[in-house]
């Protein structure tokens, strides 16, 4: 019963087809021979094939094999499930007696674990390692793709489709209402800070993908409980690409070329349709307002964009020293016209080991200088609502020949800009650098080797900047000069990490312990100066600054420790615990106990199972944890204290201005969310693991959840406070299942599906019960200020819509103004209106396929989500003939007016939560590998790639997925086709 | 890697509140904040580090929403936006959910925390224990009088607004609890009690800093009391009204020459201002407050650049009695007749559309010589708000005086109306009334004249039963055009259903 490691075993070619190709050939020879373990016995099932050719045979239940091969001579290669495949030259023999050696690695390919690692037979929780070979190909800028649709329970959606943009990462759903529900992101053992980075869209994009070895997501709390306070919402390892001790250099090369098309627009009037609309419904004053052109805004806004992406890695080791360098450029243009993000990282790694391997240094280096074009994607929305009648130039005029509307000569500051000034004349521009880096040192005892301590000092530090110029006669420019904002930040997160490890087998009562203690320190601190605003020559504009910057800062100091313990190779038991200490809460609530434990049981390794033939692994794993959140927001929310006003807020008494002070509200009471949870799960492997896979059931109970809740008016210094006084329930069944369904010499097919079933209920929101409490407005929308859709109420999934129950009309449409009187008194209220659906899918799906056929590979991502509502605020805030109707300018209205025909604005109708389930294609890879080239000293792969490729949904709107459930301008995602070059040398 | 590995750090820009009071230059600028907090929405102007949660920054404003609670209630303004629930504010059908009466109500107990802790921080035996003496000690007493006096009249807009609502003071500690609730009538006795308590550490009128309360601020405010005591109490008190309006009359405040000039980017130089909220185009900034109200009329064919600003928000305009309270609406006979009609119509058909009700052009950011205010991006005012000025103290004095009050005459009374009159009639005696004109019809009147979007105009209709009733009528009251009776109950706001959940003390007010 070995195992397997990657789920790529070779299956054995039937015996019929060796005989035809037998038939085939005459010139040949016969070659036999026996395959012994590394116990001597016979292997049975072990693949031979001649290589490079289809060629070959597979041994009997004694480990015999007899081939006929050409005369031509060749190299035999040998292999066989969980051992190291064996290449023997032909030569003159003709018996063959070899021995494979287990493949270490594949038997104990190991899983990173908080503060160590684990063979993954040995892991108790809910854990998914997702290696290089296994990340989705194609252009992939930021790492967070590199697993979407991967893993089940992840949910990884892009927030836009702008370069560099973020995408929001959800492990299990989250375990959050009003706090963060990202999960923990570590790298090469530094917790990184997910705040954001001024001058960068995403704070991962700073990291080359190239250089990610590894992902291991920890998605339960008996796997995250180490990480106790910032575990509630998983955590995601990042391991980096090192180099090999021994190892020669290898090179690697990687271009990749991309074109980016927009492949659809929002369904808006033509300039004729507009015209058409506003001649029929509007009033004379409107109709005196049309223009005679027809202007596709939309086109007008967005470009084909070309990326370009390269990453040279060397790595080797040099003497003793393994080392990895790799540099990477990536330069990508947005399809809305200026944007642009740009990387230039630089990753090294040095991992040398000294005193005979007693100590082993870690030394890694990730950084890059991103420089970023943010377009305005206030263009976006003007896009939209841009009347087509009017051109995009008016030769001459103030605003730099862009047409704006005016009123009275000045530019009419309610209505909208044109859109293609807003990208020309205000150029916004940033620039970070970042970097993280760590050493982290190893040493075994020499007297104790079972003893090791580690030490890890890391630090993740970025400096970045940026300025927004608006054009002297940029029409939202108010000031008739050109203007200058800048802004930097500056920050840096320093970790301390110290942990003894001992690991003992005790053989005698067939166990094996290892326990963990360790030491965790982590300080964040950043700080932005205050910048004033001015013109071309530095001139202040307006208020001069005080030039007091803005500083956030915070400690967290932990104790943790872990025991496991192995029974048999059976049982495995984990236990850990987290001390957690943090700077944001006050001294009696600053100490948090996180406690874990899970139990395991290799039910393949019991005796009664090694006759099941067909189960090559099977293991129960059952987990229990408590962890927390610390991530609340605000710095010292418990502290009494006192901010200062800048200098546009201060107050006049007699002819001085003061800069008030302002007593802040606070809980001194805050502390921690608190999340438990429970997991059951059962890996399994079948027929050799050519099947495998994992269920997991889940339930999280988080308690003490932090909600912003209205304060008995009087009683603090504030009218809202971040408090103790949620509760929610998440429960939760994700399966994963990877089939071999083709292993052969010339053709392999493997699938991968992933379904995950996720439930959120809100099960507290107040600390007084009140059933007339309907809960929290959530959810803003466009289309009058302050609007929201969505209520986190009791009972209900957060961010349930919330809205009135629509009336339709014999004829299927939906009747204006009129909604079903659910509370039966007669009139529509307020309190007609009722809680429907929520944007959170129920089930995930996703599913990967990759076929290699000889040197050719295709490969495969589509990901849908079932049961996710949308509200389509496009149709709601545009969807009538009052949206075209404002003083002195017209809008352009949704094409959806013409089926609702609806006059004035029907904001809260249900009519417009649609069903926003959709299977999409993210990916399609075709590749071809030529194999060595040039005299054998190059290996070269080429391949061609699509990005979402396509999207299956009956949503009425312009893309299915936006994370907030209320779409109304995203930056469409493009279609991305791909070229690119492997070279290894 | 920081060295240091305490957990117990501080913030650094920020003053742990333990220490703020040890040092006696901390003191005005918390005094400050406790004015500024009916003028900005926090510690950023215009927006940014808000002080109240749950509503648009901008909209969170206390004098936008203090304004919109009195004014778009009423015959005198309605507004063209369709923001939340704004319309059932003139529609008169605002429920306990309405996020605006949330907003006034939170600013109102925001700035009745804020008080609260300036005063419980400067006891006579606090600042002993801190060592302040001498002028210090003289200064940091006025202060606390001036948050007491900030206290008593955000505690008046709650008993105006809300009537019964929860009763918290410095003798309340900061934290999780929930207060009493205190009757209508109870907190009329508080107020009056705190005012007439700080009468004596209160600097003497026109003698303090401008934009600081002094004795006249509290008697004016004590006025409004005293002349609402019916409704507040059941028990009129109007020969106090008069005592207390003497008192300021007899202060020395002038009234202002040009009527125009009192809403005018340089109106901190009037004499006739009593109490203004101040605001500053550079310094004192937000999207309420002024910046709403010079904004918020301008639409239509009205040029912004007249106003000083770069462009209206066209949404506020008035209704057809208004206007009818004129016989001359040019503006060339009435100075106050300060409408704005080319291309807007009278009637008003479409409550979302801004050419639909006459323009009042009031509020500007343009000094009295016709300099525009100090913003360049044309954003936000200079002008100041009167909160209490001398026009309206002559028209209580008048009121309470026909409303049987002694200590007071007829003919003071009218000698005042015709003082206001005059001016209004741009020093003509034409305007003048004879004292068979002046009858409380013709005060109510007059005090819409004068007084109109000053944020006077519900208290005054429910003073005269004109508010819910079918005595008077206006377009849209009731959200029927030509307007409608509603339930008695709508003198008063209800509680916001926030603050009932949060606070099982509270009883709703009835009808709600």
């Amino acid at each position: 019963n070995a195992e397997s490691g990657d789920g790529n075993p070779v299956v054995v070619k039937n015996n019929t087809e060796v005989t035809s190709s037998l038939q085939a050939r005459q010139q040949n020879v016969s070659l036999r021979g026996k395959v012994v373990n590394e116990n001597g016995e016979g292997l049975p099932g072990v693949t031979v094939v001649l290589k490079g050719t289809t060629t070959g045979t597979s041994t009997d239940v004694n480990g015999n094999f007899s081939l006929s091969v050409p005369q031509t001579g060749g190299t035999l290669v040998f292999s066989y499930i969980g051992y190291t495949n064996q290449e023997v030259a032909i030569g003159n023999q003709s018996n063959f007696n070899v021995t494979l050696r287990p493949d270490t690695k594949a038997l104990q390919e190991v899983v990173v674990v908080g503060y160590g690692t684990q063979k993954k037979s040995d892991v108790t929780g809910a854990v998914t390692a997702v290696t290089s070979d296994e990340f989705v190909k194609g252009q992939n800028t930021t790492p967070e793709q590199l697993i979407q649709g991967k893993v089940a329970g992840v949910q990884i959606t892009s927030n836009s489709g702008a370069p560099g943009a973020g995408s929001r990462i959800r492990i299990r759903g989250g375990a959050s209402l009003f706090a963060s529900n990202d999960p923990l992101i570590v790298i090469d053992g530094v917790p990184i800070d997910n705040g954001g980075v001024s001058g960068v869209a995403n704070p991962l994009s700073f990291l080359n993908p190239d250089d990610i070895a590894s992902f291991n997501i920890l998605k339960d709390a008996s796997a995250t409980a180490i990480y106790g306070s910032r575990a509630s919402n998983g955590v995601i390892i990042i391991t980096t690409k090192k180099g090999k001790a021994g190892e020669k250099l290898s090179v690697n090369f990687s271009t990749q070329h991309s074109y980016s098309t927009v492949t659809d627009k929002i369904d808006v009037l033509s300039g004729d349709e507009f015209r058409a609309l506003v001649n029929e419904t509007g009033t004379q004053t409107q109709k005196d307002l049309l223009g005679d052109a027809s202007t596709d805004w939309q086109d007008v806004i967005y470009r084909d964009a070309y990326i370009t992406d390269n990453t040279i890695s060397l790595s080797g080791s040099y003497k003793s020293l393994p080392y990895r360098l790799s540099l990477g450029y990536l330069n990508q243009d947005g399809v809305l016209k200026t944007s642009n993000f740009e990387r230039k990282s630089l990753g090294l790694s040095l991992n040398p080991s000294f005193l005979d391997d007693h100590l082993s240094v870690n030394l890694n280096f990730k950084g890059a200088l991103t420089e970023s074009v943010f377009a305005n994607e206030g263009a976006i929305g003007a896009a939209i609502i841009f009347d087509p009648t009017r051109p995009v130039f008016q030769p001459d005029n103030q605003f730099g020949g862009y047409f704006q509307w005016t009123l009275n000569n000045a530019f009419n500051t309610l209505a909208p800009t044109n859109p293609l000034s807003l990208l020309k004349q205000r150029d916004d521009q940033g620039e970070a650098n970042r970097w993280i880096g760590n050493v982290q040192i190893d040493y075994k005892f020499h007297f104790l080797p079972e003893l090791r301590a580690n030490l890890n000092i890391g630090t993740d530090r970025s400096d970045s900047e940026g300025r927004i110029i608006e054009a002297a006669n940029y029409a939202p420019n108010q000031y008739g000069v050109q203007t200058i904002s800048r802004y930097a930040q500056n920050r840096e997160n320093d970790l301390l990490d110290f942990y003894l490890n001992y690991t003992k087998e005790l053989t005698g009562i067939n166990s094996r312990i290892e326990a963990t203690a360790g030491y965790s320190f982590q300080d964040f601190f950043s700080k932005s100066p205050d910048f004033n605003f001015v013109d071309a020559e530095g001139n202040i504009i307006g208020t001069p600054v005080d030039g007091i910057p803005s500083q956030s800062h915070y400690r967290l100091k932990s104790y943790f420790g872990r025991l496991n313990y192995s029974l048999l190779d059976r049982y495995l038991l984990t236990a850990t615990v987290r001390y957690d200490g943090s700077s944001r809460f006050s001294e009696d609530n600053r100490w948090g106990v996180f406690p874990a434990l899970a139990f395991a049981w290799r039910i393949s390794e019991e005796g009664f199972m090694q006759d099941v033939g067909f189960v090559s692994d099977l293991k129960l794993r059952l987990g229990y944890g408590v962890t927390g959140q610390q991530d609340i927001g605000p710095l010292f929310p418990y502290l009494a204290r006192y901010t200062r006003a800048d200098n546009t807020a201060q107050y006049q008494f007699g002819n001085t201005f003061y800069n008030t002070f302002r007593p802040e509200g606070y809980d001194v009471g805050i502390k921690w969310e608190e999340t438990t949870t429970y997991n059951a799960g059962l890996d399994f492997g079948f027929l050799s693991n050519r099947i495998t896979g994992s269920l997991d059931v889940f339930f999280k109970d988080t308690e003490d959840l932090l909600a912003e809740i209205n304060v008995p008016a009087g009683t603090n210094l504030t009218n809202r406070l971040f408090t103790n006084v949620g509760s929610m329930e998440t429960k939760g069944l994700e399966a994963a299942l990877n089939f071999v369904a083709v292993s052969n010499e010339k053709l392999t097919w493997n699938i991968g599906i992933n379904g995950t079933l996720i439930d959120q209920e809100i099960t507290g929101l107040s600390k007084v019960e009140d059933p007339s409490f309907t809960g929290y407005d959530v959810g803003g929308i466009s289309g009058g200020v302050g609007n929201t859709i969505q209520k986190y109420t009791l009972g209900y999934a957060p961010f349930s819509f919330f809205v009135y129950k629509q009336v339709y009309g014999a004829d299927g449409k939906p009747v204006e103004g009129l909604y079903a009187d659910l509370n039966g008194d007669g009139e529509i209220t307020p309190e007609d209106k009722y809680l429907y659906k929520n944007p959170t899918a129920n089930f995930n799906l996703g599913f990967n396929t990759q076929v290699n056929y000889g040197n050719w590979d295709l490969s495969t991502v589509v990901r849908g989500n079932f049961g996710n509502y949308m509200y389509n605020n496009v149709y709601s805030n545009l969807g009538t003939t009052q949206s075209f109707s404002f003083p002195n300018y017209l809008n352009n209205v949704s094409a959806n007016v013409l089926e609702t025909g609806f006059g004035t604005y029907q904001l809260f109708s249900d009519y417009y939560i649609e069903n926003a389930s959709f299977l999409r294609m993210d990916n399609l890879t075709l590749g071809y590998n030529f194999g060595r080239v040039l005299n054998d000293k190059v290996g070269l792969r080429l391949s061609a790639n699509v990005q979402n490729v396509f999207v299956i949904t009956e949503y009425n709107g312009l893309d299915p997925e936006v994370p907030s459930g209320i779409d109304y301008s995203l930056y469409p995602r493009p279609r991305v086709y791909t070229l690119g070059l492997f070279l290894n040398l | 890697v920081a060295c240091e590995q305490d957990l117990d750090i501080t913030p650094e820009f920020e003053v742990v509140s333990s220490k703020v009071y040890q040092d006696f230059s901390n003191y005005k600028p918390i005094l400050a904040k406790l004015y500024a907090g009916y003028a900005v929405t926090g510690q950023q102007g215009p927006t940014g580090r808000p002080d109240i949660g749950g509503i648009d920054e901008g909209f969170s404003n206390y004098l936008r929403q203090y304004w919109q609670a009195q004014e778009l209630t009423t015959d005198e303004a309605i507004i063209a936006w369709n923001d939340g629930n704004l319309r059932d504010l003139h529609d008169m059908d605002w429920t306990a959910g309405n996020e605006f009466l949330r907003a006034l109500y939170d600013r109102i107990f925001y700035q009745v925390s804020l008080t609260n802790e300036f005063i419980r921080e400067t006891t006579d035996a606090k600042l002993a224990e801190r060592g302040i003496t001498g002028a210090n000690l003289e200064a940091a007493k006025n202060f606390r009088a001036e948050a007491r006096f900030l206290r008593a009249l955000s505690y008046w807009h709650a008993l105006d607004l809300y009537g019964n609502v929860p009763f918290v003071t410095e003798e309340d500690q900061v934290g999780f609890f929930f207060p009493e609730q205190i009757s209508r009538a109870e907190l009329f006795e508080y107020v009056e009690s705190e005012l007439l308590a700080i009468e004596s550490e209160l600097v003497d009128a026109r003698q303090n800093e401008y934009g600081r309360a002094d004795k006249a601020a509290a008697w004016t405010l004590l006025t409004k009391l005293y002349l609402n005591a019916q409704v507040y109490t059941g028990t009129a008190r109007y020969t106090d009204a008069v005592t207390y309006a003497k008192k300021v009359i007899n202060a020395g405040y002038t009234l202002e020459d040009d009527y125009d000039h009192l809403f005018l980017a340089d109106n901190n130089k009037s004499n006739e201002i009593i109490f203004p909220i101040t605001f500053d185009g550079l310094r004192t900034t937000t999207w309420g407050g002024m910046t709403y109200l010079v904004h918020a009329p301008v639409g239509g064919s009205m040029k912004a650049s007249d106003f000083g600003i770069n462009g209206g928000w066209s949404g506020l305009r008035t209704t057809k009695p208004i206007v009818n309270l004129f016989d001359d609406i040019s503006g060339n006979t009435d100075d106050r007749a300060n409408f704005y009609t080319v291309g807007q119509s009278l009637e008003i058909n479409d409550i979302f559309t801004f050419t639909d009700g006459y323009a009042i052009a009031k509020w500007r950011n343009v000094t009295s010589t016709g300099q525009v205010g100090s913003d360049p991006s044309g954003n936000h005012p200079d002008t100041d708000f009167p909160m209490f000025r001398l026009g309206d103290v002559y028209l209580m004095y008048a009121e309470a005086v026909l409303r049987g009050g002694s200590g007071g005459d007829m003919a003071t009374a009218l000698q005042y109306i015709n003082q206001l009159r005059d001016r209004a009639y741009i020093g003509s005696a034409n305007g003048a009334i004879t004292s068979s004109q002046l009858n409380l019809d013709f005060i109510l009147n007059e005090r819409a004249r004068e007084l109109k979007w000053e944020g006077h105009r519900r208290t005054d209709l429910i003073r005269f039963n004109r508010f819910t009733t079918d005595n008077y009528l206006w377009p849209w009251k009731g959200g029927v055009k030509e307007g409608r009776a509603v339930a008695a109950f709508r003198t008063l706001f209800p509680l916001p259903t926030t603050d009932v959940t949060a606070n099982p003390n509270l009883k709703q007010n009835p009808g709600y």
